[in-house]
């Protein structure tokens, strides 16, 4: 019997690794929310000299796939420094996994996310960060290989699907190459706003499909 | 992996009952030939008599005449016949509009979908918090346009049961034909045609430890319907295809074998879930109304986690359920029916159902409490929100 999930996935999702809060921690990040659907929170305490994670616990409000790369990405990022740990990518953590179902990329992404948001969080809180930057598009472009293709499993710029993007006056204009009524159109509306409006500068996220 | 398995899953598949395949047996290695052929050879005969007992003693328990009972290959093509028929029958002539509302199915929703596509306007009505239409927004949406209304016997998801003679009083009074999907409701719930002014019915075997791939469409006298599986001339003309003679006997024996007592054991079992689950396991939501409800159906949400974790944690104890999670389903999005009760995101995401069938115990009922317990409890304590939680900032 085959399940969509691999041998390691089912293990991790079982027995997650890392789990619960870090009390005082030194950053953490909630990423996603109950209204959107899956949510995950994740706690750091760094080692201020040598700049590494010396401890990492999260929380899920998600799938198995969600859990699991909650799991197997804490496994990942404890005692590596925070540089590296923010180059730690979905395709490694699913990797880690044993492979991931395509269309499962997207739940498994905010793990990822909350580990980077997670370190942002510290760098802010300890005046590491630099001034806010306007949005660009290359911005807009990079948040957008955050969301997922169901189909393919892959981001929506590396499958061609986003057609354009238009930015003027803070408000961002994306045209998705899939047709309104397709199967995924309203969760990739979704995504993509999930992930342009936190931008600082961004007022307003429209998103069009074909016909 | 646990060495029984519980299946409570019964609203997408039953197990066929072993009654059901001796009854259907002789079908395939006997009486194999075509109904069609009756005029030709003996066993043409006895294929036409076998398919003219199994429609007659369908038809009966909806009160029916035999000839208004067509034989289909399943609910989704019974709806698409009566909601694609009468639209091409009337389509021209009378209108184009459709109300249908906005928990039903798939096959009509999607069916109902297709025709807007191609110029029909659709209403979708709104319901309650239980799940029920408003009859009053019914009566305001009706227009002289309107060529048909689809408004479901129960509900596939949440088991709410409509009040479908006074939908059906209200649309004989206006003159629009109306056709339900009675695909969960058929054996367990009593429709009359006698009573009830519906014009097209809905059903299948497959809820009713029938075989899969059979089902069936009432189709009230004098309803404008076009046929549009074009053929043969089968099915008085109304459906070509070959008949599924082994399907059609397997289907009226799966309702033969339904009993009032066996509706009413289920119902105990639903209750007796829902009571339990309720009362002891914290920050739960009963989704569907509470006694208008199929005997066989349970839908609760547990609030803090998400149904996919729920469903694999079950399975690993040997328990098969659903859940309308966005994460669940093929297309990403959360049940419909949740969010048309008016439930959120959230709710969606950790609602459960449980549905049950003739092989179900009392012993069933009562582990597969404990186990979502257990189950729930541990998911809680791994996700960031809940009254639990210590951090302020955690909640929803």
């Amino acid at each position: 019997m085959k399940s969509p999930y691999s041998d390691t996935v089912l293990e991790h999702f079982r027995h997650p690794h890392n789990v619960g809060q870090i009390e005082n921690a030194d950053g953490k990040a909630i990423e996603g929310s109950p209204a959107c659907g899956d949510m995950v929170s994740v706690y750091i305490k760094v080692d201020p000299k040598k700049k590494t994670i010396s401890d990492i616990k999260f929380e899920s409000y998600g799938c198995a796939s969600n859990i699991a790369t909650g799991s197997i990405i804490t496994d990942l990022a404890k005692g590596k420094t925070l540089e590296a740990a923010k180059k730690i990518s979905w395709q490694e953590a699913s990797e880690a996994l044993g492979g991931l179902p395509k269309i499962k990329a997207h739940c498994s992404v905010l793990a990822i996310e909350g580990l980077r948001s997670a370190i942002q969080n510290y760098e802010e809180r300890h005046g590491l960060v630099k001034e806010k930057k306007p949005t660009t598009l290359e911005i807009i472009r990079g948040r957008l290989k955050k969301v997922m293709n169901p189909i393919s499993g892959l981001d929506l710029v590396r499958t061609n699907l986003v057609k354009d993007i238009e930015l003027k006056d803070g408000r961002v204009r994306v045209a998705v190459d899939l047709p309104a009524g397709h199967q995924f159109a309203t969760a990739i509306r979704e995504e993509i706003t999930e992930k342009l409006e936190p931008l600082w500068d961004i007022k307003e996220v429209a998103i069009d499909f074909t016909d | 992996m646990p060495d029984k398995r519980v299946y409570l899953d019964n609203a997408a598949a039953t197990r066929l009952d072993e009654r059901v395949l001796e009854a259907m047996r002789p079908y395939f290695f006997d009486t194999y030939a075509v109904a069609t052929s009756e005029f030709a050879y003996t066993q043409g005969i006895e294929a036409r008599e076998a398919l003219d007992t199994a429609r007659a003693s369908l038809a009966k328990k909806l009160n029916a005449g035999t000839e208004e009972f067509v034989f289909t290959s399943g609910s989704t093509e019974s709806s698409n016949m009566a909601i694609k028929g009468v639209a091409l029958a009337l389509g021209e002539k009378k209108g184009r509009h459709i109300i249908v509302s906005k928990i039903e199915d798939f096959p009509v929703l999607h069916s109902a979908e297709a025709l807007e596509r191609q110029g029909f306007k659709v209403t979708r009505l709104d319901v309650d918090g239980d799940g029920l239409v408003d009859l009053d927004k019914l009566k305001a949406a009706i227009t002289k346009e309107t060529i048909l209304v689809s408004i479901q016997h129960a509900n596939q998801e949440i088991g709410t049961i409509q009040d479908i003679a006074a939908i059906g009083e209200t649309c004989r009074e206006r003159g629009v034909p109306f056709h339900t999907d009675a695909t969960h409701s058929f054996g367990r719930v009593p429709l009359d045609t006698a009573k009830v002014p519906v014009d097209l019915i809905t059903v299948a075997a497959h809820t009713i430890h029938g075989p899969k791939s059979v089902g069936g469409l009432y189709i009230r006298p004098g309803t404008a319907i076009v046929k549009w599986m074009d053929g043969g001339f089968q099915e008085f003309d109304r459906r070509a295809g070959l008949e599924n003679i082994p399907g059609a006997i397997g289907f009226a024996e799966a309702v033969e074998l339904i009993t009032p007592q066996e509706n009413r054991r289920l119902e105990t079992l639903r209750d007796r879930i829902i009571d339990r689950i309720l009362k002891e396991i914290p920050d739960t939501t009963l989704n569907g109304h509470r006694r208008q409800r199929l005997p066989q159906n349970v839908n609760i949400s547990f609030h803090y986690v998400e149904g996919e974790s729920i469903t694999l944690h079950l399975d690993m104890r040997g328990f098969a359920v659903s859940t309308g999670s966005a994460c669940f389903s093929r297309s990403l999005q959360g049940s419909h029916v949740i969010y048309g009760i008016g439930g959120d995101h959230e709710r969606a995401h950790g609602s459960i159902r449980i549905t049950l069938g003739r092989d179900n115990t009392a012993a069933d009922a009562d582990a597969v409490v404990q186990a979502l317990a257990e189950v729930v409890k541990e998911l809680r304590s791994i996700s960031p929100l809940g009254r639990d939680k210590k951090g302020e900032e955690n909640r929803p």
